[in-house]
């Protein structure tokens, strides 16, 4: 390719090892300036703590960062940010009640006192909005903007620091259709002006779409770097996962049966008092799955945490033709669980694990009162547990195999199949699924997917909700578009397309019409 | 990210923390111009060097064995019981009442009573702190404090006004029934043979090690202890799961006020035979340094408590033999409780850095 001096970034040789895990194994990259280059791996392929050791949070155990053709060691944030490095975090890190001026100055104040440097700032700023089409007020509170804008900030204070290089970690997990493209925009008026730009994700079409080169990463090495132009995305899979992935799930027609499943005019307020939820209602056949698409926080998971008993209600619901209680007495989880709703929560870290706990002891978890886990009225059977754990583990290929290990040393893939698991095989009416795949590598996301069409072909009803357009897509036999605690109108996947799920999912389209 | 061997995290850390408490102690010790070895040899002469000593220890640790198995019990449920000081001292109301309240015939008659009665009125005095934090979300630890104070100017009134027979002079209930007195170590058939000498240590801490193997089963064998341990770890998926958040609250709060009341039957029924003021002496805040160096598991507990045992008794000796301050008693304890318990953190990542270490420059040479 170029010449030494083109390069904006080189890593030569780093690796990095956390006790006997070798996060990074001899890393070499050479990232040409003026490209957006995608890094894309699987969960724990190491692209996170690459990153980390580029923006010194980490010290490599062995190698070199060259920035520009020069050597510069990188030992903490502030050098990284004097050698011309920005980073987008995948979680903001924003102050909520100060404007996009202050936010932006933060850290980078001139002197004590503020009005100079805010002068200054928003002369920077406006220049800038100008030049990248990230058109954000500076005066705005942060908790007054939309997702996508507060991104755009998190851009402008990388570039007000003068940054050549910008790292991006998973940044689309958060935006709209509508919003990711934005954000492509941006990035590509970036690149125009000869900044140079590292995208990490792991979805192949943005990578597809976005970046010049890509680079490759499993378990800890680099496995290839190509011309984006040269490959395809079943060719990167294959990389990733090193075997041949199928990326479209294989289902036949769905034969839907009776309604089991009958939700009408939920309502849900949260703590604050809130609607989070304004009036749903939707039914399920057996033997369907109903895929809840929208951009995370429009009331998907109010949604779920009512029908799983996590929230109160108020509205109807019935299972099989029996009402289900929305608030009081019989609405916790255990009710849920006895009247046969099974529930793989949106967040397996905060609802659907115990982290500390070992793996037999989450396969009880939510079923502890099940008879078979007894030993007699007083004491658990523990060893039925790891027993019945080790089943389930086999069953559903979840490595290391091993009952005892803590939840939390298992890895994000692993760590879903032993919720899939444990909620699957309770034969539930109901499955209620929310981000099944989040986070989860893609071998670990077919099997997962497999499984829950094997479900929905064994005449179970199943409640989908992902904020991946793609999932829903082809996983669902119909879709409900949710935008601000309503849905806007259902569809047949055969019969629509991403462009109009995305303005229904921007509250722009649809309204009522069923499919 | 890097973790220490288990070994390393049950044994080591534990040790480390010890030696650094040590090592400060003797500074302050050799700082006031007296010896550390001398007081250190005072302290275990006088606390492990005779049957006797062994005596006041062992009585030490039971009444330490209680209290950090009600902080661990609770401590489980994710809740930070304060209290134990006056859910110990209302325990101590209870030991009394039931003691006077009959004749007793036999001391193991008395003794059931009176631990149901420690039991009830320790449960009793955490039930009000629990029922505050499960329905009203009343912090736990500011709430268990108070009730601390509560407890005690409950007790002043009740000695000095209700309990206190008339014409005696200090604030304390009546003398127990002879019935009522628990057998001393030396009073025991076979052990009568090592505790040559009346010794204050009794048949309770039996019941104290029965307990520890009680709280274990409790947490780690039944249904109740995992509801328990994982709403402790996660209160959110504590919901999704269906457990009961206030049942939780209310079971592991009251269990915890219950081992705390049950303390006083050691020192109440076992040694002082009539309820004084302040009987607890300090016990149910100890109770905190015992979870916390035990790491909350009642075998780590009854370990911890036999040292903290060892560390009272061997302060009473040195303030007995030696001219050092009784103060420094105190000073040694504290140091003991900083290290193990508050700064358990800072010896524990310096040797998981010195681990780390080893670990890198094994793998460079490999």
């Amino acid at each position: 390719m170029a010449a030494d001096g083109t390069y904006a970034i080189e890593l030569k040789g780093i690796s990095k090892a956390f006790g006997p895990v070798q996060a990074n194994k001899d890393i070499n990259i050479a990232v040409p300036r003026g490209t957006i280059h995608g890094i894309i791996g699987e969960n724990g392929a190491g692209k996170s703590t690459l990153m980390s050791i580029l923006y010194g949070f980490y010290k490599a155990d062995a190698g070199q960062i060259f920035i520009g053709g020069k050597l510069t060691p990188i030992p903490d944030s502030q050098s990284a940010i004097r050698a011309g490095i920005g980073m987008v975090f995948q979680h903001f890190k924003l102050v909520q009640n100060f404007t996009v001026l202050e936010n932006v100055i933060l850290g980078a104040e001139d002197g004590p006192l503020l009005n100079t440097s805010l002068a200054k700032a928003r002369q920077v700023l406006e220049s800038l909005s100008r030049d990248y089409e990230l058109d954000v007020d500076p005066d705005a509170l942060i908790e007054d903007l939309s997702v996508g804008h507060q991104q755009r900030v998190e851009i402008l204070k990388a570039l007000y620091r003068q940054a050549d290089i910008l790292i991006l970690d998973e940044p689309t997990g958060v935006l709209t259709p509508a919003e990711a493209d934005h954000l492509f925009r941006i990035l590509k008026g970036l690149k125009e002006q000869g900044k140079t730009i590292i995208l990490i994700t792991h979805k192949l079409r943005e990578i597809m779409e976005a970046t010049d080169n890509v680079s490759v990463m499993r378990r800890g090495t680099m496995v290839a770097t190509v011309k984006t132009a040269e490959t395809s995305p079943e060719q990167l899979a294959e990389l990733m996962v090193g075997r041949k992935v199928l990326l479209e799930v294989e289902k036949k027609p769905a034969r839907p049966g009776d309604v089991v499943l009958r939700v009408e005019d939920l309502r849900v307020r949260d703590e604050h008092k809130v609607e989070r939820l304004k009036g749903v209602s939707f039914e399920i056949r057996a033997g369907e799955i109903l895929g809840i698409a929208g951009v995370a926080g429009n009331g998907q998971s109010e949604l779920l945490a009512a029908l799983g008993g996590m929230m109160r209600a108020t509205g109807k619901v019935t299972l099989k033709g029996q009402d289900l209680p929305l608030s009081g007495r019989g609405s916790d989880g255990q009710s849920r669980r006895r009247a046969g709703i099974a529930h793989v929560p949106e967040d397996r870290h905060h609802y659907g694990l115990i982290l500390d706990f070992t793996a037999w002891e989450n396969v009880a978890f939510g079923y502890f009162n099940a008879p078979e886990y007894q030993k007699n009225a007083l004491f658990m059977d523990n060893k039925a547990l790891r027993q019945d754990t080790a089943r389930k583990m086999q069953k559903y290929d979840v490595r290391p195999p091993l009952p005892d290990l803590a939840a939390k040393n298992f890895s994000g893939g692993n760590q879903q199949k032993i919720v899939v698991a444990r909620e699957m095989e309770q034969n539930p009416d109901l499955l209620l699924v929310g981000q099944p795949t989040r986070g989860v590598d893609i071998g670990a996301i077919e099997f997962i997917h497999n499984q829950i069409v094997a479900l929905r072909d064994a005449g179970k009803a199943v409640l989908l909700v992902s904020v991946e357009l793609d999932e829903i897509m082809s996983l669902s036999d119909r879709i409900a578009v949710m935008f601000d605690g309503r849905i806007m109108g259902f569809r047949d996947p055969d019969r629509t397309d991403e462009r109009e799920l995305g303005l229904m999912m921007a509250g722009m389209a649809g309204h009522g019409e069923a499919a | 990210m890097d973790r220490l061997p288990r070994w390393a995290d049950v044994v080591l850390v534990p040790f480390v923390s010890l030696l650094l408490a040590a090592l400060i102690s003797a500074l302050v010790l050799l700082s006031i111009g007296q010896s550390p070895v001398q007081a250190f040899n005072v302290m275990v002469d006088g606390a492990l060097g005779s049957a006797y000593g062994w005596g006041y220890t062992l009585y030490y640790t039971t009444s330490f064995i209680f209290t950090g198995l009600a902080v661990t019990m609770a401590f489980h449920a994710g809740l930070f019981n304060i209290g134990g000081e006056g859910q110990a001292q209302l325990g101590g109301l209870g030991v009394a009442l039931v003691c006077l309240a009959l004749p007793w015939p036999h001391w193991t008659l008395a003794l059931v009573a009176a631990t149901l009665g420690a039991a009830l009125f320790g449960a009793a005095w955490a039930a009000i702190p629990a029922w505050l934090q499960a329905k009203r979300g009343s912090h736990i630890v500011i709430t268990t404090i108070m009730f601390n104070y509560i407890a005690a100017a409950l007790l002043v009134y009740l000695l000095v006004d209700v309990l206190r027979p008339a014409g005696q002079m200090d604030p304390a209930s009546a003398r127990f029934p002879a019935g009522a007195n628990l057998p001393s170590l030396n009073e025991i058939p076979g052990l009568n043979l090592i505790f040559t000498k009346g010794v204050p240590a009794n048949v309770t801490l039996f019941l104290a090690l029965a307990m520890a193997v009680v709280v274990w089963a409790i947490l780690w064998q039944t249904r109740l202890g995992y509801q328990i341990r994982a709403f402790g770890k996660s209160e959110p998926a504590a919901r999704y799961a269906g457990i009961n958040p206030v049942y939780i609250i209310m079971v592991s709060m009251l269990m915890s006020g219950a081992l705390a009341g049950m303390m006083s039957i050691n020192n109440v029924m076992g040694e002082a035979e009539r309820l004084l003021q302040n009987s607890s002496e300090g016990a149910g805040f100890i109770g905190i340094a015992v979870a916390l160096m035990g790491r909350n598991h009642p075998v780590g507990v009854v370990l911890a408590a036999l040292l903290f045992g060892f560390l009272y008794q061997g302060g009473a000796e040195l303030g007995l033999w030696t001219s050092i301050p009784i103060e420094m008693r105190i000073v040694v304890q504290g140091l003991v409780i900083l290290f193990t318990g508050a700064l358990d953190m800072m010896v524990r990542m310096m040797l998981t850095r010195i681990f780390g270490l080893f670990r890198s420059q094994k793998l460079g040479a490999a």
